[in-house]
């Protein structure tokens, strides 16, 4: 089926983001308006386009629009074309759905700022590319949308960036990315080397008669990029530092949309990944790994943005964990990336309220018995802290149980590593949300004279309301009738049930995860209810408490891996350029200088002497002669 | 007569000139020394001419004459310019093309 409606998704908050941009100061009474309406209609020509899509019998539910013939050459035809699918709409709605309930959040919680007119812009541009990514329908066109977030995630952590050090975040989250992107440009050369297409499609079609060993190294490349995009080890170090970016950034773009791109790709290159078993084990490892790191790093900070995004690092572990579980797993996957969307993007709009009431402080140290003063930030963010530590009926609990039933069941060592490991995972998830909890709203007042805690206004809390209740309910709505997973199966392989043997039965996996919950939560209270909070963190701490601190070392190993060995060759080459080849170019110079000022010596002025050197120069020329004629 | 004598003479007045414009001063005598040499070598050639029998060198000879008095009315007057405005007539005073 075709649909030439698809483009306007993109169209309309491009468009709006190039008015931001270039109709400048004149535009700054109503820019926030305008940027708001066109995510917000983008969002209605998805609403429809769902709607459609739900008239239509299952296999006829994907819609394509080609635009025009982009790249026309021998054998390599590539059209800029759009491909509206099961999967694509549920990214659709998420971008399009959470990004306008974030544009009317942003109208009040930048209301102060000078700039939010560019603000507005970034964002729709944002909206734009992401929606470019998902909609692509081919590996080419995804990779316009992946770099386009990419830009306007530097540009948005960075738009603060008189400070220093918000510029450094900025720079460091783009560098890091950069590394991913080669990832995804070398699969798309390698998938096109191999099969001669880069569509989905087509790559579709190639992929059984592709060998093994080719496969394996596209779907590795594809990781590498996911990692990057979405903060997975080993390229996770930039996420925390990218809280630098103003608040609503974060819950948009660095909680619930463009960090899973790299589950969306994955899951998107389902066909790649079922058939290169050694890629996917390595897609569950990254996972995994990353749900503990991320889990660990955000126990012990401070600052409730750094243990948000530690926390989104270790939730998008999860999601990459069930999608590196092949056909069984993408459905969760995707299921805890739009719950996950809800609950995390509330939280952080939450983060924004208490800091919007707190003077910008961070620090939840500094925090303590807000309760009374902000109830209704306390409700939202308290409803998504339940969704997120997994407590039944609310959202969290039904997909994350579902990833660890998954992981469980995935077979022999296998299965009982992953599935540990996402269990584990939990517990920590649930103390150090409950430690935010807990620091945040309630105990003892910590903060200083100068802050006047209040509840922000109905535009910031509205849309925290809102999806307060998707954290609720969408859970619920996904798993009844397993409506999400029966709605994925036309694009992800369906997976054939009884297929694996159930480790556990799901009761009693539900079950242990409650429990590992609950000593999560408990600990948590152990440590930070019955005890005084100090407003300065401790520094008598373990030695393991200090590695955590410093986010694992992730800094320092990186920088030991790769920054000083590289500067050490920068240097090195830097040596080279100035002793070597500036060497020879200033070489051949002072060469003619020095010869030419020796020369110049023998030019006296003196009439006689040019005459001697005449005659002397005759006399040897026939003397010359003279001697070869002899 | 030996023919060769006419040649030791004509070599003999070339080194004259020769010597002569490269040690002297003044740039009359250097001028003078041109000529000299000039005509050495006039001298040579109308004695090859007188060796070989035929009349070329006789004729390269009045050539050479042609030339040297054009050469002769440029130089003067260059000579003469530069005692004006120099008030003196040494070639090492005229050194600007070293500056």
């Amino acid at each position: 089926m075709t649909s030439n409606l698809i483009v306007y998704l993109i169209a309309i908050p491009l468009l709006s983001s190039a008015v931001l941009l270039l109709s400048g100061r004149k535009a700054n009474k109503w820019g926030h308006l305008l940027g708001t309406l066109a995510s917000a209609s983008s969002f209605g020509v998805g609403a429809y386009l769902f709607t459609q899509m739900l008239a239509q019998p299952t296999e006829e539910r994907a819609m394509t629009q080609k635009l025009f013939s982009w790249i026309n050459v021998g054998s390599f035809n590539v059209d800029a074309s759009l491909l509206l699918d099961q999967l694509s709409i549920c990214f659709v709605l998420l971008i399009t759905g959470v990004g306008t309930l974030i544009h009317i959040y942003s109208i009040s919680y930048m209301s102060h700022d000078l700039d939010r007119r560019r603000f507005f812009a970034y964002l729709n541009l944002f909206i734009a590319a992401m929606l470019l990514l998902v909609l692509g329908d081919s590996y080419l066109n995804l990779y316009v949308g992946w770099e386009g977030v990419g830009l306007a995630s530097y540009l948005l952590i960075g738009f603060w960036n008189q400070k220093p050090t918000y510029a450094t975040a900025a720079k460091k989250a783009f560098v890091m990315n950069r590394v991913g992107d080669l990832g995804l440009s070398l699969a798309i050369m390698i998938a096109f080397a191999s099969m001669g297409t880069v569509s989905f499609a087509g790559i579709e079609e190639a992929a059984p008669k592709a060998s093994t060993t080719t496969l394996t190294a596209i779907g590795i490349m594809l990781l590498i990029a996911a990692a990057g995009k979405s903060a997975q080890f080993p390229l996770q170090a930039w996420l925390g530092d990218a809280m630098a970016g103003p608040t609503p950034v974060s819950a948009l773009i660095h909680a619930a949309t463009m960090v899973t791109a790299g589950v969306y790709l994955i899951t998107r290159s389902n066909f790649i990944f079922d058939a290169a078993p050694t890629a996917q084990l390595l897609v569950v490892i990254v996972g995994a790994i990353t749900l503990l790191f991320g889990a660990i790093v955000g126990t012990a900070k401070d600052d409730i943005k750094k243990a948000l995004a530690a926390s989104t690092m270790s939730q998008i572990g999860y999601m990459i964990l069930a999608a590196g579980l092949g056909p069984v797993g993408y459905a969760f996957a995707i299921m805890h990336l739009l719950t996950h969307g809800f609950f995390k993007a509330g939280m952080f709009l939450g983060a924004g309220s208490v800091m919007h009431g707190m003077n910008d402080e961070v620090n939840m140290r500094k925090y303590g018995a807000l309760r009374k003063f902000m109830p209704i930030t306390f409700i939202t963010f308290g409803l998504g802290y339940l969704a997120i530590i997994g407590v039944p009926p609310f959202a969290g609990f039904y997909s994350k149980d579902m990833i660890i039933e998954t992981a469980l069941n995935a077979g022999g060592i296998k299965g009982i590593l992953l599935g540990s490991a996402a269990l584990f995972g939990a517990g920590l998830t649930a103390f150090y949300m409950t430690r935010v909890m807990i620091l945040t709203f309630t105990g003892t007042k910590r903060w200083d004279d100068e802050a006047h805690p209040h509840e922000s206004p109905i535009l910031m809390w509205l849309p925290m309301a809102i999806l307060a209740i998707g954290s609720v309910l969408s859970g619920f709505l996904f798993t009844r009738g397993d409506a999400l997973v029966h709605w994925l199966e036309p694009v992800v392989a369906p997976h054939e049930h009884g297929e694996h043997s159930e480790l556990l039965p799901p009761i009693v996996v539900s079950g242990l995860a409650l429990t590992i919950v609950l000593i999560g939560i408990s600990i948590a209270v152990m440590m930070y209810v019955r005890r005084p909070v100090a407003d300065v963190a401790p520094e008598n701490v373990s030695a393991l408490t200090k590695i955590v601190r410093q986010d694992l070392l992730q800094d320092v190993a990186n920088e030991a891996i790769f920054m000083r060995p590289g500067q050490a060759l920068t240097k090195s080459l830097v040596t080279i350029d100035e002793k070597v080849i500036d060497g020879a170019v200033h070489g051949v110079g002072a060469m003619a200088i020095g010869s030419g000022s020796e020369l110049r010596k023998t030019q006296t002025g003196y009439v006689r002497s040019y005459s001697a050197l005449i005659l002397v120069g005759a006399a040897a020329i026939v003397l010359g002669i003279w001697v070869i004629t002899q | 007569m030996n023919s060769a004598n006419y040649l030791y003479l004509s070599a003999l007045l070339f080194t004259i000139g020769a010597v002569g414009v490269v040690i002297r001063r003044n740039a009359i005598v250097v001028f003078m020394c041109v000529e000299l040499m000039l005509n050495a070598a006039n001298l040579s050639f109308v004695t090859f001419s007188r060796i070989n029998g035929n009349l070329d060198g006789q004729i390269v000879a009045f050539f050479t004459m042609v030339v040297a008095a054009c050469e002769v009315v440029v130089g003067l007057a260059i000579i003469v310019t530069i005692y004006r405005s120099r008030r003196s007539a040494s070639v090492d005073d005229a050194n600007l093309l070293k500056r």
